[in-house]
């Protein structure tokens, strides 16, 4: 039995195409890394919550970044997406210095190159979930009507077409989450950021989540930086970044 | 795993030969060990003798696949005692690398190292039974999930290990 889902048809471009966003050098890099964070520090008032982290992750590639709570894995995430601007270090996009960029510009890069999964509170509340899941596709400037078929065909493919006209406060959280996911890659983002996905749910729930979510984005061959400190769920990973007092240890895969 | 009882209680199912029963139980509970015919013939003739089988039937020709095996009344009452009975649950104690975290400790090397390589090779091992899992059928899921969660439980003591270092290291060096 595959566990794969289909990919749905409405993907403009070919199989595993890396799209340069808006004319940028994105052939050179195909080969390297995607995203790229060299030597990150962050500090909060007198908390460092970042002391020198470092992380790359390349098209295609599921990295795991695990460690204890407190440890930095969130501000990583968050700086690595362009969300937090680190005090020291790069980030590099595509060849590009994120931090070089405007705030308009990041902001355009993060609707249309990244998607993200949060572990909960991320669906806005007053939508249907099909409209939830279109939503960053109507940012994108995709009319209403492909929006939402393509809404439609990516909450088939997370198992929850059922609750497409149903508000997020309707649906379970294992559903709720799914609706995430599907929004998270409908715009087939060349990077998901995930923060704890399956933080919230059972352990049945969390697995089928992880299997459709490592699936979607290897077929996509999205990039994903993955948070958890769930070593069941890190395995669903190629390698993984460990986190330790803001930190980065790598323990390079053998074979 | 007990080979005689797990044929007795495929042999619940209906007499059997040796051969069919060494291919009920490959399959079923096998994984990638299958069982070897000396083990399949021996564990026959010791359930024979206990009289928890019998023949039911042999046929001519060579060879010990001739016979059929049942299974007798008293088979039945040993799988029933069998299956009311727990197991015994493991201890599982990590004493070969607790004592390697504590000989790093005492004799000034990277202790952190330790469990990090080791974490390094669990989630190696998670991640190969994750993919048989994912492209396996239910009963491969539910083997791959019970090392899985074990597996998971060592990486938690790791990881707890490695927060209380620290304080082991004080202990250790008094
Ligand atoms: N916005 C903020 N303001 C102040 N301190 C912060 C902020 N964000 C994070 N911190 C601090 O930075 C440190 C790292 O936090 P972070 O959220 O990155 O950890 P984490 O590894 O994601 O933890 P968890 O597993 O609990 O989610 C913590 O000490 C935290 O209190
Ligand atoms: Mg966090």
């Amino acid at each position: 039995m595959s566990l794969l889902p289909r990919r749905p048809s409405s993907r403009t471009g070919g199989t595993d195409d890396v799209r340069p966003t808006d004319g940028s050098p994105g052939q050179d890099e195909a080969a390297g890394p995607l995203l790229r964070g060299v030597d990150l520090h962050k500090a909060f008032g007198s908390t460092a919550a970042l002391e020198g982290a470092s992380f790359s992750v390349s098209p295609g590639e599921i990295v795991a970044v695990m460690g204890p709570s407190g440890s930095g894995k969130s501000t990583l995430l968050h700086c690595l997406a362009g969300i937090v601007p680190p005090d020291r270090g790069s980030v590099t996009f595509d060849g590009r210095d994120v931090a070089a960029l405007s705030d308009a510009e990041r902001g355009a890069l993060r609707r249309s190159a990244f998607g993200f999964v949060f572990q909960f509170g991320q669906l806005v509340p007053e939508l249907s979930c099909r409209e939830n899941v279109a939503l960053p596709l109507r940012l994108n400037g995709v009319r209403r009507k492909d929006a939402e078929r393509r809404a439609d065909e990516w909450l088939e493919r997370l198992e929850v077409a059922g609750v497409a006209r149903q508000t997020p406060g309707r649906v379970s959280g294992g559903q709720g989450q799914r609706v995430a996911v599907a929004r998270a890659l409908a715009t087939e983002p060349r990077v998901l950021f995930a923060d704890e996905p399956t933080g919230a749910l059972d352990s049945l729930n969390g697995e089928r989540v992880m299997e459709l979510l490592s699936g979607a984005a290897r077929e996509t061959g999205a990039a994903v930086v993955l948070v958890t400190h769930e070593a069941r769920v890190a395995a669903y990973s190629d390698r993984e970044v460990v986190v330790r007092d803001g930190r980065t240890r790598t323990t390079e895969v053998v074979a | 795993m007990s080979i005689a009882k797990t044929f007795l209680g495929l042999l619940e199912g209906g007499p059997s030969h040796g051969y069919d029963l060494k291919r009920a139980y490959d399959e079923k509970f096998g994984q990638d060990r299958p069982l070897a015919y000396g083990q399949v013939y021996a564990t026959l003739s010791r359930l024979l003798k206990h009289g928890l089988v019998e023949l039911d039937g042999v046929e001519q020709g060579g060879g010990p696949d001739r016979k059929r095996y049942a299974i007798t009344d008293a088979g039945v009452a040993d799988v029933d005692l069998w299956l009311a009975q727990p197991e015994r649950p493991e201890q599982y104690l990590q004493t070969t690398l607790y004592a390697k975290v504590v000989l790093a400790l005492l004799t000034d090397r990277p202790a952190t190292d330790v469990l990090d390589t080791q974490r390094a090779e669990h989630l190696r091992t998670m991640r190969e039974l994750t993919r048989r899992k994912t492209g396996g059928d239910l009963a491969d899921q539910l083997v791959c999930d019970h090392a899985l969660f074990h597996l998971e439980a060592d990486l938690r003591w790791l990881e707890l290990t490695a927060a209380r270092l620290d304080q082991l290291r004080t202990e250790v060096a008094s």
